[in-house]
């Protein structure tokens, strides 16, 4: 009970690890819309769907690839394939992985060379996320382009890799850190931006 | 914050898993929570991904040294652990007893600290007494895992045939697994009873009562005969099924797994010959009719064809031998994988 007082005070996570508190800077009607524009803009930049595949990075890159194919196929009345992620195994920082989930499933829905491939994630970083998922990626065959979605670009880069497609910009501190919960993983669709003072 | 608060903000629908992996070693399996094992064989399942790639490798274990240090012979298991390391992006060094300086008289913990010394971060070890590796990894900063020793414990083999069980039939609750063969001298039975019991399968042992662990003997006294155990609780072993008739140990069997029998059990007077051995406890085509139909089967090799199973059901369709054998590259990536992650630097 201490160590549960403790934690709300100190910046208001549950024993969960989800927040409870923090700004809302996207709510549902917010994602929604995101995820809307980005797939027409996925289409626009692409000049169509021929030979386009979306990758989603696990945990919440995923269930956002899934959305933003079924907005495409609304639109466009054709199907995009989707793949999903881990990149567990290209990290740069093994040994100070304990607090991660385990490796969940990798999944390439096509053979992707010569094909364009999305990347979708949900916030992005320093980076090193994505030079991770590209390494993987280009263990998988040599696509034509990687191009990157996100929805939430917060800053602070670490290394030299910027965001195709982009659902909000957020400058933050980084003391602060930025929640995406979505339906399919956590219950509601929101983001939050939260003060961290060092606890996640 | 009010308790209705918390409790209407924290209902995820799926929450981030628990930290499941804290060890440093792997020993046995013996000790092992389902939560643990359960992360062994989702660890797996994204190994098996990699492995089936054109190019089956990943930079995971980068930099990382693993030395494979064995004084009996093996093919399967330190080919696996090569490979399995190599698949990570690990350099891989092996090295035998014979050819090495214990044959010069070199003690097993100068022998382990010399490895160590030149940068070994994971220590692969078979010796062919019970308990070695556990003295190994109380004088060692290097990860230890145990590749079988003496009679005591095989984890990486109880985890790879927990995973090829798994994969046919799904949840192994309540299954019927039986184990047939020299139950006594077998660090895979022991390891794979550990295992299977821990998650929920119904355990029989079969075996001519001379084959069979004073643990199971003799119920009452609880214990195993293991050489050079330690702690007692670790002698015992849970409780299994026993039954020295094979035609009942195998009725409604979903898996059955044969043990390699040893030539030398002869030698001692614990069998009367190989061919009595062959009639009364040969897995073969008649006797696997009375399992389940498509009960699997296994053998965690190597085999002696005619003794304790007759080469037709050793390649035929019910026998998993061969996908044992994959899955084991896969299981030992993520064995090598997760204590990587648990070592610190």
């Amino acid at each position: 009970m201490a160590e549960l007082a403790l934690s709300l005070r100190r910046g208001g996570f549950s024993l969960t690890g989800i927040p409870v508190d923090g700004h809302v800077i996207l709510s549902a009607e917010d994602i929604r819309r995101a995820v809307r524009r980005i797939a027409h803009e996925i289409v626009e930049r692409n000049h169509g769907l021929s030979s386009l595949a979306l990758v989603g990075m696990h945990t919440r890159g995923v269930p956002l690839a899934h959305r933003l194919a079924e907005a495409i196929h609304e639109f466009e009345g054709e199907s995009v394939p989707v793949g999903e992620l881990d990149i567990g195994l290209y990290r740069d920082d093994i040994s100070s992985l304990e607090l991660r989930p385990r490796l969940q499933r990798t999944e390439m829905p096509v053979d992707i060379d010569g094909w364009r491939v999305v990347l979708v994630d949900d916030v992005l970083y320093t980076g090193r996320s994505i030079r991770a998922a590209m390494d993987a990626l280009t263990d998988f065959g040599r696509p034509a382009s990687i191009q990157l979605a996100v929805f939430v670009d917060r800053g602070h880069r670490e290394l030299p890799i910027r965001p195709d497609y982009v659902g909000k910009n957020i400058p933050t501190a980084m003391q602060e850190s930025v929640q995406v919960l979505l339906e399919e993983t956590d219950g509601r669709d929101e983001v939050r931006i939260m003060r961290t003072e060092g606890e996640v | 914050m009010t308790q209705e608060k918390l409790a209407s903000a924290t209902t995820p629908v799926v929450a981030e898993p628990p930290r499941a992996w804290t060890r440093r070693h792997l020993l046995d399996v013996d000790d092992f929570t389902p939560a643990e094992i359960e992360a062994v064989m989702q660890t797996t399942d994204a190994m098996k991904e990699v492995m089936g790639r054109d190019v089956p490798r990943v930079p995971a274990l980068r930099g990382k040294t693993i030395v494979t240090l064995f004084y009996e012979t093996s093919t399967r298991t330190r080919a696996s652990f090569e490979l399995a390391g190599k698949a990570l992006g690990a350099d891989v060094i092996n090295i035998s007893a014979g050819g090495s300086s214990v044959e010069k008289g070199e003690s097993l913990i100068d022998t382990v600290r010399t490895l160590q010394a030149v940068g070994a971060d994971i220590l692969v070890m078979r010796h062919w007494a019970a308990g070695a590796p556990y003295l190994v990894a109380r004088h060692l900063q290097s990860a230890v895992i145990n590749a079988g020793d003496g009679a005591h414990a095989h984890p990486t083999q109880a985890l790879l045939d927990l995973y090829t069980i798994r994969n046919h039939l799904g949840d192994i609750r309540g299954r019927r697994v039986v184990i047939v063969g020299d139950i006594e001298h077998s660090r895979v039975a022991r390891s794979n009873i550990w295992a299977l019991s821990s998650m929920g399968a119904q355990v029989v042992v079969c075996a001519p009562p001379t084959l069979l662990p004073t643990a199971i003997r003799s119920p009452a006294a609880g214990r195993g005969s293991i050489p050079n155990g330690n702690s007692s609780e670790s002698l015992a072993l849970p409780p299994v099924e026993v039954e020295t008739h094979l035609d009942r140990a195998l009725e409604s069997a979903e898996v059955v797994m044969t043990l390699r029998l040893q030539k030398e059990r002869m030698q001692s007077g614990l069998l009367p010959s190989l061919r009595e051995y062959a009639t009364l406890y040969q897995l073969n085509e008649e006797r696997i009719s009375r399992a389940r139909t498509g009960a699997l089967v296994m053998h965690p090799g190597p085999m002696n064809e005619g003794i304790e199973i007759s080469p037709g059901l050793a390649s035929s369709l019910q026998s998993v031998i061969e996908e044992q054998v994959t899955n084991g590259v896969a299981v030992r990536m993520a064995v090598l994988y997760l204590i990587a992650r648990g070592a610190k630097p």
